[in-house]
């Protein structure tokens, strides 16, 4: 039986094989510098706002199990990977039981117990703690501790994938002692745990200020001997991408930098400098553009995007988004935009590799009279002469709107100049991101609202299940007036067959028969237009040179194997 | 007709003394350059602004590209005179729109006693607003009814202009309100009163005519000022739509591109300093050449 968890088993002893490559002596390779240009502000994953908090926590606060930069699973402070093979998965899928590492110690020196993960998946669970990492403890009945070493989450339906609590960097495990005050809603209040948290990792938090520097040492108690191999970290804050990319490539004032969405001739010409290296990988992220199938004039009033307002007059038409869709030079944006950072796609579901469809891959290509063909025999032709297709007195006149961001910007750029070819006329508005992505209820600009035509952002699920996202476009997960805009079915597709589909896929356990559902499900959405997948990207960053060790992982923390990285002489 | 000596009879004394003044010479000139290239050019250059050629992209400066492409290969000299178009226009029109409200508020004050006070109170009201907030909010708020009425371009320029107008007549209105109540107290006015003459004959035939320097002065200050409040707003990413380009949204795209193309950033932001420093240039040397207090001082 081919099935998701031997799968994992496999993997994991390859990782075994891998981590006692022999290492130098703890601490013997001095001082290491990172640049987080984003600067953290709060080092308790549980309560971050993103990855610029939880990646420089990562040091010190560990999961039970990681992704390694394969997207594999990892047990990290499990002693495995609990299966329906080994027993750790109960045959009803309901439960979930892991063994802890033995010997493991806090920071401080105490020892690391059941305990102390059973009281972060309360003080998580706890509705008044204002956590940010809820979604992972979905379905979570209780979690109790055995014994000293043994831990069992146990569900309330049966999870075909129960690696949501504690797998990966947003859900370590807290110290029950440190954070014993700050439960439900003290949760906020306790800045001194919030900002210098206990871990068992290889570092411990020296000093923070928030927003601008966090320095790290060795945790004396750390599990390995030899590791790790710096003796002390620094993760400095503030500036902009492009200022973190100097500093590492052209200056070599950092060894390591995070985060660098740059025009690639700009990163290019810093990488001549010759000082470090860019690297990038390659997860779920895809930048697409969502269709709206609702009308979005504003004349509409409340019933503006909503589908109480009606079909989009052209849009709803899948051949009018097909015509778009091939009507894009994918490669070419990819060139002038991307560079390394990026790869054409035609689906919306594109990695993991096995997830792919590869079905819709005639949009790969550009063919702007195959488009134009499609828009003629929609009926849209150019009966008044201005160059731009009409039908019924209605001009095909997209409103194209993305965040503020140069990629993106050249980006409209182009595809309007595209769309132009084939006659459709195009009007662009940029939006500040900290309003696009804010999710502020009185303003018209944010991407759940989606007063425009096409809005063009990026999307991911983290770990490697698709279900999650594939959620994302139920009919229930439609942003309206009624639910507060929230929910991530931004196009408004609402399929019957697709919620079905999506209903056999939650209880299906077979790898295979789950890999079948989801590209099916990507194709039904590509079919009906709901989206049209641009690019598959890649998150980079940069290190210096004679930093070794990097395995940049974009499943997990970019910092999940500091431990390992060490000075070349 | 004493009140009109220094506008009409002698205007060879204004030049004179505006000759006088290198420096509002120099930028007197300059703007008028720069007006007719940003009107005349775009007509006249071969290649039009935004039309992307992937063949020529990041050029260096050339014979067919003086100042070079971007990357996306759209010649910067064009997109340069283009978007030269929409900032002086929206700082004309919104300098205009700000003096005629603050001529009005300061001579209307000046002359109406009970007017005087509510008026003033206004300004100090308008002068707490803090101006980029409120003109955030208000794109926030309008755009897409405007948008709706008059398309995406000339509705986001009505609202910046009509914003810029309305946040910037404050300190033309209290100079003009100083002005006048001193006017008011000069003989000749006072003789034009008891001689019958009824307040918008005063107005018109006494006070705008002595005032006029001062105008004048606000107006070339103006213009500096909306150029550089609408180069903020669009380097902020605010503004006009992407694609439409002004001085302000150049420089804020070229930024990304500061060591790969310089250029990108450096015209743009050479043109608007260039522009407010010719501006406030010619309203220094206007306000020297029309100030009759300054006539025998300056040799």
């Amino acid at each position: 039986m081919p099935s998701v968890f031997k799968h994992i088993n496999l993997t994991t002893l390859s990782f075994v094989a891998l981590a006692t490559a022999a290492h130098a002596e703890r601490g013997s390779q001095g001082d290491l510098n990172l640049f987080y240009w984003q600067a953290p502000t709060l080092l308790n994953p549980y309560l971050a706002s993103g990855p610029k908090d939880s990646e420089p926590a990562s040091l010190v606060l560990e999961p039970l199990a990681r992704h390694d930069e394969t997207g594999k699973m990892v047990p990290w402070l499990a002693q495995a990977i609990p299966t329906l093979d080994n027993g750790g998965i109960s045959p009803d899928l309901q439960s979930i039981t892991w063994t802890l590492k033995s010997g493991i110690k806090w920071s401080d020196g105490t020892d690391f117990t059941a305990n102390d993960v059973v009281f972060t998946a309360n003080y998580c669970m706890d509705a008044d703690s204002g956590c940010q990492m809820t979604a992972k403890f979905t379905d979570v009945e209780q979690v109790v501790a055995l014994d000293a070493q043994t831990v069992k989450i146990s569900f309330s339906k049966p999870k075909p994938y129960p690696y949501a609590p504690f797998v990966g960097l947003e859900v370590p495990v807290l110290q029950a002692a440190q954070f014993a005050d700050c439960m439900g809603a003290n949760a906020l209040n306790c800045s001194a745990q919030n900002l210098a948290p206990i871990g068992t990792g290889p570092y411990q938090i020296t000093d923070f200020k928030p927003g601008d520097v966090v320095t790290y040492d060795i945790n004396p108690f750390y599990r390995d001997a030899d590791k790790p191999g710096f003796a002390k970290v620094t993760v400095k804050g503030g500036g902009d991408a492009s200022g973190a990319a100097r500093a590492v490539l052209e200056t070599g004032e950092f060894d390591y930098a995070w985060n660098l969405q740059l025009d690639p001739q700009v990163l290019a010409q810093m990488k001549s400098a010759g000082k470090g290296q860019v690297v990038s990988s390659f997860g779920t992220a895809v930048e697409r553009l969502q269709v709206n199938l609702t009308n979005s004039a504003a004349d509409l009033g409340d019933a503006r995007s909503t589908r109480d307002g009606g079909a989009h007059p052209f849009l709803a038409d899948p051949r009018v988004t097909e015509a778009l869709s091939l009507a894009i030079d994918r490669s070419t944006l990819i060139d002038i935009a991307y560079g390394d950072a990026g790869h054409p796609t035609c689906d919306v579901l594109a990695a993991p590799a096995i997830y792919a469809s590869g079905a819709n891959d005639a949009c790969l290509t550009q063919d702007l009279d195959a488009a134009r063909a499609l828009l003629d025999e929609a009926g849209w032709t150019d009966s008044d002469g201005n160059g731009i297709r009409d039908k019924d007195g209605v001009s095909m006149t997209l409103l194209y709107q993305t965040s503020v961001n140069p990629v993106r910007q050249t980006t409209q750029d182009l595809l309007k100049a595209w769309w132009a070819e084939i006659g459709v006329a195009t009007e662009l508005r940029a939006i500040a991101p900290s309003v696009f992505f804010g999710g502020d209820q009185s303003s018209p600009d944010t991407y759940q609202k989606f007063y425009a035509d096409l809005e063009m952002f990026t999307n991911f699920f983290p770990g490697n299940d698709p279900e999650p996202y594939l959620n994302n476009w139920a009919c229930a997960a439609i942003p309206t007036p009624e639910n507060g805009w929230s929910g991530m079915n931004v196009p408004r597709y609402c399929d019957p067959d697709y919620d079905a589909l999506l209903a056999k896929l939650g209880n299906t356990v077979e790898i295979d028969e789950r890999i079948a559902i989801s590209k099916q499900l990507n194709d039904m959405l590509m079919q009906a237009g709901a989206l049209i997948p641009l690019v598959h990207r890649g998150e980079v960053s940069a290190h210096a040179n004679s930093l070794e060790g990097v395995r940049m992982n974009v499943w997990d923390s970019e910092l999940w194997n500091i431990a390992d990285w060490t000075r070349a002489k | 007709m004493t009140d009109l000596t220094f506008l009409s009879a002698p205007s060879s004394g204004f030049w004179r003394r505006f000759q006088r003044h290198k420096g509002a010479v120099i930028g007197g000139s300059l703007l008028v350059l720069v007006l007719l290239a940003v009107l005349i050019g775009p007509f006249l250059w071969p290649h039009a602004a935004g039309q992307i050629n992937l063949t020529a992209r990041n050029l260096g400066p050339s014979l067919s590209h003086p100042i070079g492409t971007d990357h996306l290969g759209r010649d910067l000299f064009a997109a340069i005179l283009q978007g030269g178009r929409v900032t002086l226009l929206v700082g004309v029109v919104a300098m205009a729109l700000s003096v005629l409200i603050g001529a009005a508020v300061g001579i209307l004050a000046g002359m109406v006693r009970w007017l005087d006070a509510p008026l003033m109170r206004l300004t100090d009201l308008f002068l707490a607003l803090p101006v980029l907030p409120l003109l955030l909010v208000t794109i926030m708020l309008w755009r897409d009814s405007l948008r709706a009425l008059f398309g995406a371009e000339a509705g986001i320029f009505l609202l910046i202009v009509a914003m810029i107008g309305l946040t910037s007549w404050m300190q033309t209105a209290r100079i003009l309100r100083a002005e006048v109540l001193a006017l008011k107290k000069r003989e000749f006015v006072i003789a034009a009163t008891a001689l019958g003459l009824r307040p918008w004959g005063l107005i018109r035939r006494h006070i705008l005519p002595n005032v006029m320097g001062v105008i004048i002065v606000s107006a070339t200050l103006g213009l500096a000022n909306a150029i550089i409040t609408e180069s903020a707003l669009s380097f902020l990413g605010l503004g006009f739509p992407p694609d439409h380009p002004t001085w302000g949204r150049l420089l804020f795209d070229g930024t990304e591109y500061l060591t790969l193309t310089p250029a990108r950033a450096i015209w743009p932001g050479l043109m608007i300093t260039l522009t407010v420093l010719c501006a406030n240039y010619l309203g220094d040397g206007l306000r020297d050449a029309l100030d009759p207090r300054s006539f025998n001082g300056r040799k």
